[in-house]
């Protein structure tokens, strides 16, 4: 199994409103705590290593800043 | 402090006179030394043991003692009294907070004459050891320091320190098992590579007077209301004797934590106020999980923790340290008899630094659970532990120490054919299984191991005994009760190998597989033991 990074979520919006909505009120830590279980349950969704070790590359890529891209 | 034992002095040997010449020399009379010198000994090789001390371990230290390591016992004939004095559990229980995590079972298959574990002090089976080793004919020099070594071409010469004097001797092989603080590796100048973890533990031993409230199992705590924002992990040994192991968090000051002042508060907290106890043993300790590059240097050979360290998750230590001995004894011990070339010494590095790489990975990896490096990764074991109590899936990611297991020797240069697919290949430990020998139970593995064998699935067959090259003894099994053959009553012993009917196995003297044949060829079964014993093939044809 690849990554597939093309859209597949049938409502964006909906499902963005919904992820913030599960931190509404939270504390920075709470919040935190609250994505780490969400990580560990989708990659247990996932399941693949190759694809999750796909998931992380994106993931530590797409934070780089565009200065240290190149290096 | 410790009521529950006393620790033996031996006598101190006199100081021998005029040139001394040993053919092996073991540094350290502990856990390994002692193993190794057992096995040898058992192999008829001459063994004197030195060590600066006259008695066993002080305290409990290394106390759970692995099922591959017991049934090495078995073969040295010491495994009765580990099950019978031994705390036999299987069970182990994860708790987060106040809660329960969840549970597992570590050996859920039946029929293996050892359990997955027992817990027993380490004095005790040294002390059995001790009295293996001398009524096998090992010389144990107690009290006998090595003060400098010089490794040469064809052995060491070790410069010893006794109480009364001291004197040189001459080692074809010297074998290191002096312990961490290997006093021959840091005269020979061999780094570690590795990592030091910054966390400091405490060791609690405490005798609980009167009802205690937790079973025969390991019990580990995330967080606990009685010890918040460290780990606790708990051990039932032999005597009434419990462990508690205590996170403290690197900076701890070790002697103030060793004070009795210090610990019982902390006892108590978390076996309740009114649960008397007396405190038998304590230590602190930190680790590091590291290993040298070799374990053989020429005619100097490291087994242990002098060769490799691990931290206690997991009980590696004592048990990888077992499993170098039941290693090394064999090839060694052919190579004294001329069986084999000093070549087949090799193959311990080539086998037993795998299996240290596994076990270092794995209690690294517990460490790394149990003590998060930073933030996140406190924040994912929180919410992996959070999860666990809910969800099955996150069950396996909860880390509180993956619990020794043998090695499979799988890239050996040993390694002969596996002959077909599945079941213990070449390299693994043979499998016990439950047999019936002329009608009474037995085991597999009381049949296998010292010398080589070769276990065939079929009825017993003069003619391929007497094609059997030197040194392999055959031992039969059938799936039908038949004279002179081990009766596989269950069915065990052919699917733990997933052996085809006539199939055949040669198995090493520590009990490893060497090789498997579909059908049992005596030529092949002739070039595999020549690889096994690491022959050249000039010597094979003679």
């Amino acid at each position: 199994m690849t990554l597939d990074t093309t859209p597949r979520i049938a409502d964006p919006d909906g499902f963005f409103a919904l992820l913030v909505e599960a931190h509404r009120g939270l504390s920075a830590e709470e919040s935190r705590r609250l994505d780490a279980r969400l990580v560990l349950i989708l990659a247990n969704q996932v399941g693949d290593m190759a694809a999750l070790c796909a998931a992380i590359e994106a993931a530590r890529a797409a934070g780089t800043k565009v200065s240290d891209a190149g290096r | 402090m410790p009521s529950t034992y006393q620790n033996p002095r031996y006598p101190p040997a006199p100081t021998p006179q005029g040139a001394q010449h040993r053919p092996v020399v073991i540094a350290g009379a502990g856990l390994v030394g002692l193993t190794l010198a057992l096995d040898l000994a058992r192999h008829g090789v001459a063994v004197t043991v030195l060590d600066e001390d006259d008695t066993v371990s002080f305290g409990s230290r290394a106390i759970c003692f692995a099922k591959r390591t017991l049934e090495i016992f078995g073969r040295l004939g010491l495994g009765a009294r580990f099950t019978q004095k031994g705390i036999t559990w299987k069970t182990g229980r994860v708790f987060h907070g106040d809660r329960e995590a969840y549970a597992f079972d570590l050996l859920p298959e039946e029929g293996h004459e050892y359990p997955a574990f027992v817990n027993l002090q380490q004095y005790y089976a040294e002390e059995w050891l001790v009295e293996a080793c001398l009524a096998a004919g090992v010389e144990i020099r107690w009290k006998h320091r090595i003060t400098r070594i010089a490794p040469d071409a064809v052995g060491a010469t070790v410069i010893v320190d006794t109480p009364d004097g001291g004197y040189a001797l001459h080692a074809d092989w010297l074998l290191a098992c002096d312990g961490a603080r290997s006093f021959i590796r840091e005269s020979m100048g061999l780094p570690f590579t590795g990592q030091v973890f910054r966390d400091r533990f405490l060791i609690a031993d405490v005798v609980i007077k009167g009802d205690v409230q937790f079973p025969t199992e390991r019990w580990f705590w995330f967080d606990p209301p009685f010890h918040p924002g460290q780990s606790v992990l708990l051990h039932k040994q032999p005597d009434d004797v419990w462990r508690i192991d205590f996170q403290l968090g690197w900076d701890a000051d070790p002697e103030e934590e060793k004070r009795p002042e210090k610990v019982i508060p902390r006892v108590r907290a978390m076996l309740g106020e009114h649960v008397p106890f007396d405190l038998e043993w304590v230590s602190v300790y930190t680790f590091r999980c590291r290993r040298i590059e070799r374990f053989r240097h020429g005619r100097v050979i490291f087994a242990g923790d002098a060769a490799h360290q691990v931290s206690p998750f997991g009980a590696r230590g004592g048990n990888a340290g077992v499993q170098d001995a039941d290693n090394l004894a064999w090839k060694l011990a052919a190579v004294l008899a001329g069986r084999a070339p000093e070549a087949l010494l090799d193959s311990y590095d080539a086998e037993r630094i795998p299996a240290t790489d596994e076990n270092i990975l794995n209690s690294t990896r517990s460490t790394d659970f149990i003590t998060p490096k930073n933030e996140a990764a406190r924040g994912y074991r929180d919410a992996v532990l959070e999860l666990a109590a809910h969800h099955a899936f996150a069950r396996p990611l909860v880390n509180s120490g993956r619990l020794s297991r043998p090695s499979t020797y799988a890239a050996s240069p040993l390694n002969g054919p596996a002959g077909w697919e599945g079941g213990a290949p070449p390299g693994a430990p043979a499998p016990d299984a439950p047999v019936l020998q002329a009608g009474r139970p037995d085991w597999l593995l009381r049949h296998l191991g010292d010398g080589f064998r070769l276990l065939v699935f079929g009825a017993p067959d003069a003619a391929l005994v007497a094609a059997l090259p030197a040194g392999v003894a055959a031992v039969f099994v059938t799936a039908e009760e038949t004279p002179g053959a081990l009766f596989d009553h269950a069915g065990l012993a052919a699917s733990r190998f997933a052996a085809p009917r006539g199939g055949a196995v040669l198995i090493r003297p520590d009990q490893h597989v060497a090789a498997r044949f579909a059908l049992p060829d005596p030529a092949a079964i002739v070039s595999a033991l020549e690889r096994a014993l690491c022959r050249y093939p000039a010597e094979a044809a003679a």
